[in-house]
């Protein structure tokens, strides 16, 4: 079965003096389904994974396979159509477009898909619904809570059914109800079969994730599955 | 699993990112919408240019219409023949039959004549200093002038067979003004020539024979009789269908002097008003350079309000690039939004310059012209502008790494 991440011996060496090896041998598989964290302090080298995950960033060796293509072998335009059609992101910002509804910045998950507008807006209002905010499709971002709005930024990265979402700090500019709130969420997309990589340097957020990937200067320290529900679930 | 087996060949079936061009239009648009005052304030820049481009072209269309109109009125069939300089210097001198001569020419359908009053001049009253003369002349004219010049009467009559014999004057339009007349009751004399006239009639202006707006006719006969004219004509005015002028116009030398066919000059009074209005084409292709400058500058606010734009939205366009943008999306999303701002711009400019035309044209009394190649040559060059303003910002955009276009907020 193949993964849908898979980096075998992953460098990402920032030019520099001196050079800064922000990703230094990594290999590391993540099945679909899986609920996955991955922790370290600040200047770990977690941005730099998030970013060669979702193929933003290039690995200067090694190899790296998401959702069964060799991002070595695509072109620019071809990552692109990898991040439009398997990639979703969550930012620690949320990104918003503001002074759009939180139903078009939803459809805006699926602008680069092609879809007709009926279409997107259709899907986002029925992700909208998913993430608990069907309430509020008609509200702009500065109408909504800190936590309204990273949950129409998880809608946004979810629209298009991504074989990956990559949250990269999903709960660090949020106050700890709203980002449980936010955590519970993607608990309950990862119930439902979503793959799902969590970024954070926040040890409880981390302690609930069914598997923890630890990070140190590039390197993965360790590499841990908590037993429990979550485990099953990422296991089917 | 669905998405097992998907090996090196997997990318063969990666569908590639796809932006309708409405979206495009879209993403564009609402990109302006975010800065709606630096939005409106660099289209100003284009608008003025595009405004001063349309109303130069539209009002010297206008202009131009409006001669061809007065041209489609007054036709082009008149000719003017008057006395050349002759070869042994002094004035030559037209015939005193040439009227008569002229009249004998096949295709002529009317024809006529004044003279100057060299010596005659006119007054408001017997008491003004003789010195101001107000450079108006004194001419003998033929009943059938008006007629032949296509000139009408603004007030009272033109001289007929009676009055011709009698002290009565007819006054050009620029005439009657400066002698401070402006109306006809019969009771109204003029000191001219050192007795008095009456105004019977004031003229409007006659554009085929603008000189008759600055004298005072009286009659042939009473000219002769008070006056002293010896009955040289000094202008000849010959009508004749438009398309026998030419045949007409190669005749007429010889025909009102024989002798001396060199000394006669023929001049078609309708070619002098078409040519005034060609004048102008050098000063509308001045103050077009001038406005072209403008849209210029113009385009070079909108250059840098992209590349502000561009900057500023760095994260945008990291967030584009995440959910799946390529950098031609990027390119394009950016070019798009700088035509449209230049566009409407053009659109503002546009319609700006239609109403200065307008305006202008309802104050002159001209027919309102503004042809749509105008409008066409507007939007075209507001495009242009537009696209070349946005090149550079927009290639910066889509050049950005979307790593870093992230990491800025
Ligand atoms: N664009 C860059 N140029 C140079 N060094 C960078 C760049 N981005 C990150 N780094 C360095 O790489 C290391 C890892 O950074 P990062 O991946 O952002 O860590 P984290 O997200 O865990 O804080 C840090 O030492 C950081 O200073
Ligand atoms: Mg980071």
């Amino acid at each position: 079965m193949t993964p849908v991440v898979r980096l075998r011996g992953v460098s990402r060496v920032y030019p520099g003096h001196p050079p800064v090896r922000a990703l230094d041998g990594v290999s590391l598989d993540i099945e679909y389904a899986e609920m996955i964290g991955i922790v370290g302090p600040s200047g770990s080298g977690k941005s730099t994974m998030l970013n060669v995950l979702g193929t933003l960033d290039r690995a200067d060796s090694g190899e790296v396979h998401i959702d069964g293509y060799d991002v070595a072998g695509l072109s620019d335009r071809q990552l692109s159509a990898l991040r439009a059609r398997r990639i979703g992101f969550v930012f620690q910002q949320f990104f918003l477009s503001p002074g759009v509804s939180a139903l078009d910045n939803v459809a805006d998950g699926l602008l680069y898909t092609g879809l007709s507008p009926r279409k997107r807006r259709t899907r986002a209002w029925q992700t909208l619904e998913q993430v608990g905010l069907a309430d509020r499709t008609h509200h702009r971002p500065h109408e909504l809570s800190g936590g309204q709005r990273q949950r129409v930024a998880v809608a946004r990265a979810l629209v298009g059914r991504p074989s990956l979402l990559l949250a990269d700090e999903p709960t660090g500019a949020l106050d700890s109800t709203s980002g449980a709130a936010v955590i519970k969420l993607l608990h309950e997309l990862h119930a439902t079969g979503t793959t799902i990589v969590v970024i954070t340097h926040d040890h409880d957020v981390a302690r609930e994730l069914p598997r923890q990937v630890h990070i140190l200067d590039g390197g993965i320290s360790s590499d841990e599955k908590t037993e429990g529900p979550a485990l099953r679930g990422g296991a089917r | 699993m669905m998405r097992r087996g998907r090996g090196a060949d997997g990318a063969s079936r990666l569908t590639p990112s796809r932006m309708r061009a409405r979206d495009t239009l879209r993403v564009a648009f609402s990109g302006l919408r975010t800065r709606p005052l630096r939005a409106v304030l660099s289209a100003l820049g284009i608008a003025v240019g595009i405004a001063a481009m349309v109303a130069v072209v539209g009002i010297s269309a206008s202009s131009q219409e409006q001669v061809n109109q007065q041209l489609r009125e007054l036709g082009t069939g008149l000719l003017t023949v008057s006395p050349g300089t002759s070869f042994r210097g002094g004035e030559a001198k037209l015939p005193e039959n040439s009227v008569d001569m002229v009249a004998r020419i096949d295709d002529v359908d009317a024809v006529s004549a004044v003279g100057v009053l060299g010596d005659a001049n006119v007054y408001r009253n017997e008491a003004i200093d003789p010195g101001q003369t107000n450079a108006l002349a004194v001419h003998a004219a033929d009943t059938g002038l008006l007629d032949t010049v296509s000139g009408t009467v603004a007030d009272g009559r033109w001289l007929d067979d009676a009055l011709a014999e009698y002290p009565a004057v007819v006054l050009g339009s620029d005439a009657a003004e400066l002698l401070g007349i402006s109306h006809t009751d019969g009771s109204i004399n003029v000191w001219l020539g050192d007795q008095w006239f009456t105004v019977v009639g004031i003229l409007d202006p006659v554009p085929l024979a603008p000189e008759l707006d600055m004298s005072a006719m009286v009659g042939w006969p009473v000219a002769a009789e008070l006056l002293g004219f010896d009955g040289s004509p000094t202008t000849v005015y010959e009508l004749s269908g438009e398309n026998k002028v030419d045949d007409v116009r190669g005749l007429l030398p010889a025909t009102v002097n024989p002798s001396n066919p060199e000394e006669v000059a023929v001049s078609r009074p309708s070619d002098a008003l078409a040519a005034q209005a060609a004048v102008d084409e050098t000063l509308t292709t001045l103050l077009l350079a001038l406005g072209g400058v403008a849209l210029l500058i113009g385009g070079i606010g909108v250059a840098n309000t992209m590349v502000i734009a561009v900057l500023e939205r760095r994260s945008e366009v990291g967030l584009r690039r995440a959910l799946g943008a390529t950098r031609p999306h990027i390119r394009r999303q950016f070019l798009g939004e700088s035509v449209l701002l230049a566009g409407f711009g053009g659109i503002g400019g546009a319609a700006l310059g239609g109403v200065v035309t307008a305006v202008f044209a309802t104050s002159r009394d001209w027919q309102f012209a503004l042809p749509l190649w105008v409008l066409a040559g507007a939007a075209g060059a507001t495009v242009v502008v537009g696209a070349l303003a946005g090149v550079y910002p927009a290639a910066r955009a889509a050049c950005m790494p979307p790593t870093a276009a992230l990491a800025i907020a």
